[in-house]
């Protein structure tokens, strides 16, 4: 597989940006019937990697014609209904014969240019053009995979689109997970006449992880770690692959966290949550500095000094604590100089942003540090929304399992961070498992 | 020899002494360790102590967490830790509610509703997260609803959800720092524990939830004495603490919870204490040990009911003590005529250990499970504390002075009778001399308006046979074979009970060819006759009685101070040269009589060797209870299992 979809050069990215509506690029809308079908038996493996345009131009009209019996009408969609946010991810199909063109019903053509045309729907609905994966091949479709994200709390107005739009008329599937899926099933029904195929999160979650993994096999990677994570100077993301993974501790970290060990494929169990994660981050920063958002949080926390908050070792040691190996930097009490009033009254919204940042994110490390412990594992990859634009978390967790663990834990992370569930979900709808 | 702890010690230290003062609690205090139930009968679930405490975990939750792995009196590693802890609570509890004490923090946390703030399984799920097993109430994401819901929250939700946070968090560390070390018992301490209610509540929560009940939350009464008790300890190491035994005085101690906020703030406030909270250690001149005879030492309890769990049994016992406590305060000044300030002295005594009283109807397990005995021995600790060491020392003066006079005629008379009807009256002997005694209330009441009640009228008070608890046929049967080799006699009253009593049925024993060793309280407790009084009886005795002069003689009559000084017995806490004797003598007979010692503690104790208990009920509440009647008769004969003759001892309805 030489070349993938999603390559694209900086022309493309400034170009989207720009003009977000822009029309489809040319090269892409070349009829594609007769190029760059995928064997009907990769199509079939569980959402492995099936985009390669270079593959055999050999692939029979008889074996396109077998994909497309099993094939589910447009829309492709997959869901995920998570505690803060609802992430959504679309094919678009980029193939689209001018047959197709013809046949195809005003509602799906208008959904399609809606979300396509746009990366900002209503006042809180976001398109990650960034992480936008083209030139992809789906079940034999040809096509960008568009992530789009919006409020939990917003899926009312979802609804009413959905229902404007008249997206029932289109009989199609809706693969959704998380636990929305199952809260707001009814109201799918009643407001826009919509069925929900509920799928679990954590099937889902494992699925799509390692279909994004296996499909980026040039350009940018979808997993990185980072290089001296030890040296702020010097610490750098570098790619990697998930290759032999296995067995793999999957660390999501949504509202709450999930700790998964992963064996194999179909092998996994949950080990363990914990309920501090990235809600509990958002909640305090919002009641401790009256901010709304997360990227405000994060700001907030990127601008704050968090040793003002924390009490380290060395305020009360004066130093190192030796005897149990214990550095002076290290933070003894979260929040500790907060019970003291000079202190509480001399510390900025910033420094109370930075330090819930830390508190959180440590304690994510030192539960993820033990579970691979008792679970004997030494791959580590964290997802979840948690880390979206969050380097100083990611730095900190791949420094936190570094440094404890004396090098022998590896701390990977993946770019669509919080997309994997509602990739598995699409994954479902094209290969029910 | 008394200590109090309050010393301050330098922070390289800290952890030595904490873990130094943890293993001292744990092998010394009965009672030490407790499970936290917050919705069961008894909120205070008290573990029998196990000499062997290692290995375990100790999590100690000061303004941070250390986890700290303890293997033996030597050994010890921090294995883990965590910035989460008491700091943040306080900390950023704080910052959110503009309270500014961590008491107050901990009132709101226990008003509070953690649904409003924290994020549920159920608001994301619509219920529970059936595939997984999460139920709708679990937590999903703390604080979550704070930053999608646009609204005020409480500061008691607040707290509450903060709270359940950082116990949540500390009890899923713990739990897999137990379980990578495979350790299953794991004790809680530090400031965000000590005797609070709330926080035991939540971390004991959370250890359930993360072990599925595998893993124990323990928490310990003195937790906030143990750096102070080990830095006494570690400065006081030339003088090897160990060799010696150590027991809780009760009077000095101010007992479990009374730093606690929301347990009767008023009694605080009335004590005056506030907050400097109490351990009083007493150092026992002598090493204890168990009864070498102890059919099973780990699972020997010596309290025969815990009033912390049996509601109905406290209130009685209570009130008894309440009622009781106006004639202790008259013999206590009435012991020390020549003092004019005896008095005020005894005032002192009554509003002490009415205090006492009072703080155990409001939180029995306040000095661990609550006992007639605990009850008992924080009385005797109160009277010394006012300096009555021995209120009864010289009622027991006079009653041994007329008992001794009667003691020729008592063994003639039993002389004349034939074998068989002589171990009847030698039996009955003990029961009625056992009547005598001011410890028990209906006794009390007696002797104080009829000072001529005598040992005959005593007889005539015992119960027919066949008696409450009648193993007598097997006793009888047993004395027809050979002789007992040894027989530990656990003694009982001064006076007649003594010497009218026991006395003629140790003179019997040791005709019959069995050694006798009298073991005796090392310390005054009411009526009780001590060792030191003992001895200068026997000797009276043998004065007067050929059998004993040559028991004593010939080394076949020993007498050895228990260990106690408490009208009840402990058997795993006994004088090490008891012991020692015990053993040396191959003991196969174990005799304890009294209320005290056989009803109240110890009559389920099981013994290696034939036990006999015998004691009469002087108490009309108790003997209901047991279903006879005032005076009824307790005589239990057993035979360990595996020897012939079965046990005997089962209460028999009557």
């Amino acid at each position: 597989m030489a070349f993938n979809g999603h390559q694209r050069d900086d022309d493309d990215i400034i170009d989207e940006n720009e003009t977000p509506s822009k029309q489809p690029r040319s090269d892409k809308e070349m009829p594609v019937h007769f190029r760059n079908e995928p064997n009907s038996e990769s199509a079939t493996t569980a959402g492995r990697a099936t985009s390669d345009r270079r593959t055999s131009q050999s692939a029979t009209r008889h074996r396109h014609d077998s994909v497309k019996k099993t094939r589910p009408p447009f829309p492709w969609f997959g869901m995920d209904i998570g505690g803060t946010l609802v992430k959504l991810v679309y094919f678009e199909p980029k193939d689209i014969t001018a047959e197709e063109e013809q046949e195809e019903v005003e509602n799906l053509k208008s959904i399609r240019r809606y979300l396509t045309s746009n990366t900002a729907y209503g006042k809180t609905g976001i398109r990650d053009v960034h992480l936008e994966l083209q030139d992809l091949t789906l079940c034999g479709r040809k096509g960008n995979l568009h992530f789009i994200r919006f409020p939990t709390h917003d899926l009312p107005a979802f609804l009413q689109m959905g229902r404007d739009k008249h997206f029932s008329s289109l009989h199609t599937t809706l693969c959704a997970t998380g636990g929305g899926a199952y809260k707001f099933e009814s109201d799918f029904r009643m407001m826009a006449d919509l069925e929900l195929h509920k799928l679990d999160e954590l099937d889902c979650l494992i699925r799509g992880v390692l279909y994004l993994d296996s499909v980026m096999s040039s350009g940018p990677s979808e997993c990185y770690y980072f290089e001296n994570p030890a040296d702020p100077d010097h610490c750098v993301q570098k790619p990697c692959t998930l290759e032999n993974p296995y067995p793999l501790l999957l660390v999501n970290i949504g509202s709450g966290v999930s700790i998964l060990a992963v064996y194999s494929e179909n092998n996994y169990k949950r080990v363990t949550g914990t309920s501090l994660g990235g809600g509990t981050f958002l909640g305090l920063c919002c009641l401790l500095t009256g901010c709304s958002t997360f990227e405000e949080a994060l700001e907030m926390a990127s601008q704050g000094e968090s040793t003002r908050v924390d009490k380290l070792v060395r305020d009360i040691y004066g130093g190192d604590y030796e005897r149990f190996g214990l550095p002076g930097w290290a933070v003894a009490s979260s929040f500790g100089n907060m019970m003291s009033k000079d202190k509480r009254e001399s510390v900025s919204k910033e420094d109370l942003a930075r330090a819930t940042l830390v508190t959180i994110t440590n304690n994510i490390g030192s539960i993820t540090r033990m579970c691979a412990l008792n679970e004997n594992i030494e791959t580590v990859l964290f997802v979840g929304n948690f880390l979206r634009v969050n380097t100083l978390s990611m730095k900190l967790l791949a420094y936190a399992m570094d440094y404890w663990s004396k090098g022998q834990l590896k701390a990977l992370f993946l770019r669509h961070e919080g997309y994997f569930g509602a990739v598995g979900a699409l994954l479902e709808l094209l290969h029910p498992s | 020899m008394k200590y109090q702890c309050r010393r301050r010690v330098d922070k390289e230290d800290e952890m030595t002494c904490l873990i130094k003062g943890c293993n001292f609690v744990l092998k010394n205090i009965p009672h030490e360790a407790f499970v936290y139930a917050k919705h069961a009968d008894s909120e205070f679930r008290f573990q029998t102590t196990n000499p062997d405490i290692f290995p375990y975990l100790l999590v100690n939750i000061g303004s941070g967490v250390s986890i700290v792995k303890v293997e033996s009196e030597d050994k010890f590693e921090r294995i883990g830790g965590s910035s989460i802890g008491g700091g943040t609570f306080w900390g950023l509890g704080a910052l959110l509610t503009k309270t500014k004490r961590f008491d107050e923090l901990l009132q709101l946390a226990s008003k509070g509703q953690h649904a409003s703030v924290d994020m549920l399984v159920k608001d994301i799920y619509g219920g529970s997260y059936g595939y997984l097993g999460l139920t709708g109430d679990l937590i999903a994401s703390s604080f979550g609803k704070s930053a999608t819901a646009d609204k005020d929250f409480s500061k008691e939700d607040m707290a509450k959800s903060l709270l359940h946070m950082i116990s949540n968090d500390i009890g899923q560390l713990a739990c897999l720092y137990a379980k990578l070390h495979n350790l299953s018992r794991v004790y809680f301490g530090g400031f965000f524990i000590r005797g609070h209610p709330v926080t035991m509540h939540t971390i004991t929560y959370s250890i359930n939830f993360f072990t599925k009940g595998e893993v124990q939350a323990l928490f310990l009464r003195h937790e906030g004495y143990l750096g102070t008790i080990g830095a006494f300890l570690k400065g006081a190491e030339e003088d090897n603490p160990n060799q010696y035994s150590w027991g809780e005085n009760y009077a000095g101690s101010s007992g479990l919870m009374s730093v606690s906020p929301d347990m009767n703030p008023m009694q605080r406030a009335r004590s005056g204490t506030f907050p400097f909270d109490m351990l009083e250690m007493d150092r026992l001149e002598r090493q204890l040990v168990n009864l070498p005879l102890l059919q099973d030492p780990s699972s020997y309890i010596p309290d025969t009911v815990d009033l912390t769990e049996d509601a109905l049994a406290r209130e009685y016992w209570l009130y008894c003590f309440e009622e009781a406590l106006d004639g202790v305060v008259k013999r206590a000044v009435a012991s020390q005529p020549d003092m004019p300030e005896a008095a005020l002295r005894a005032e002192k005594f009554r509003q002490k250990y009415r205090h006492k009283l009072q703080t155990l109807r409001q939180q029995p397990f306040a000095y661990g499970s609550l006992t007639v005995r605990s009850l008992l021995d924080t009385r005797e600790h109160c009277l010394n504390e006012f300096n009555f060491p021995d209120p009864y020392s010289k009622i027991k003066q006079r009653e041994n002075d007329i008992a001794l006079k009667y003691y020729q005629k008592a063994v003639k008379s039993l002389d004349e009778l034939s074998w068989e009807e002589k171990q009847f009256a030698l039996v009955r002997g003990v029961l009625a001399g056992n009547v005598f005694d001011w410890g028990a209330k209906a006794v009390s009441d007696v002797l104080e308006s009829d000072p001529e009640f005598g040992f005959e009228e005593a007889k005539r008070q015992l119960e027919e046979r066949p008696w409450l608890v009648d193993s007598y046929d097997q006793w009888l049967e047993r004395l027809k074979g050979p002789p007992h080799k040894c027989a530990l006699f656990f003694v009982d009253n001064s006076g007649v009970d003594i010497i009218l009593g026991v006395m003629p049925f140790v003179r019997e024993l040791l005709s019959r060819g069995t050694e006798v060793v009298l073991a005796s309280n090392s310390g005054p407790a009411l009526n009780d006759v001590t060792n030191g009084e003992l001895q200068i009886l026997t000797e009276r005795i043998a004065a007067m009685d050929p059998v004993i002069e040559a028991g004593l003689r010939e080394d076949r009559l020993l007498l050895v101070q228990s260990g106690s000084s408490s009208p009840c017995l402990d058997l795993s806490r006994l004088d090490k040269v008891l012991a020692m004797v015990v053993r040396e003598r191959q003991t196969d007979l174990v005799i304890i009589e009294g209320m005290g010692r056989a009803i109240h503690t110890n009559y389920y104790a099981m013994l290696s060797c034939e036990s006999l208990k015998m004691a009469v009920i002087k108490n009309s509440w108790l003997a209901d209870r047991l279903g006879g009647k005032l005076f009824s008769v307790v005589f239990k004969y057993e035979v360990p299992a595996g020897k012939p003759n079965k046990d005997c001892g089962a209460f028999s309805p009557s």
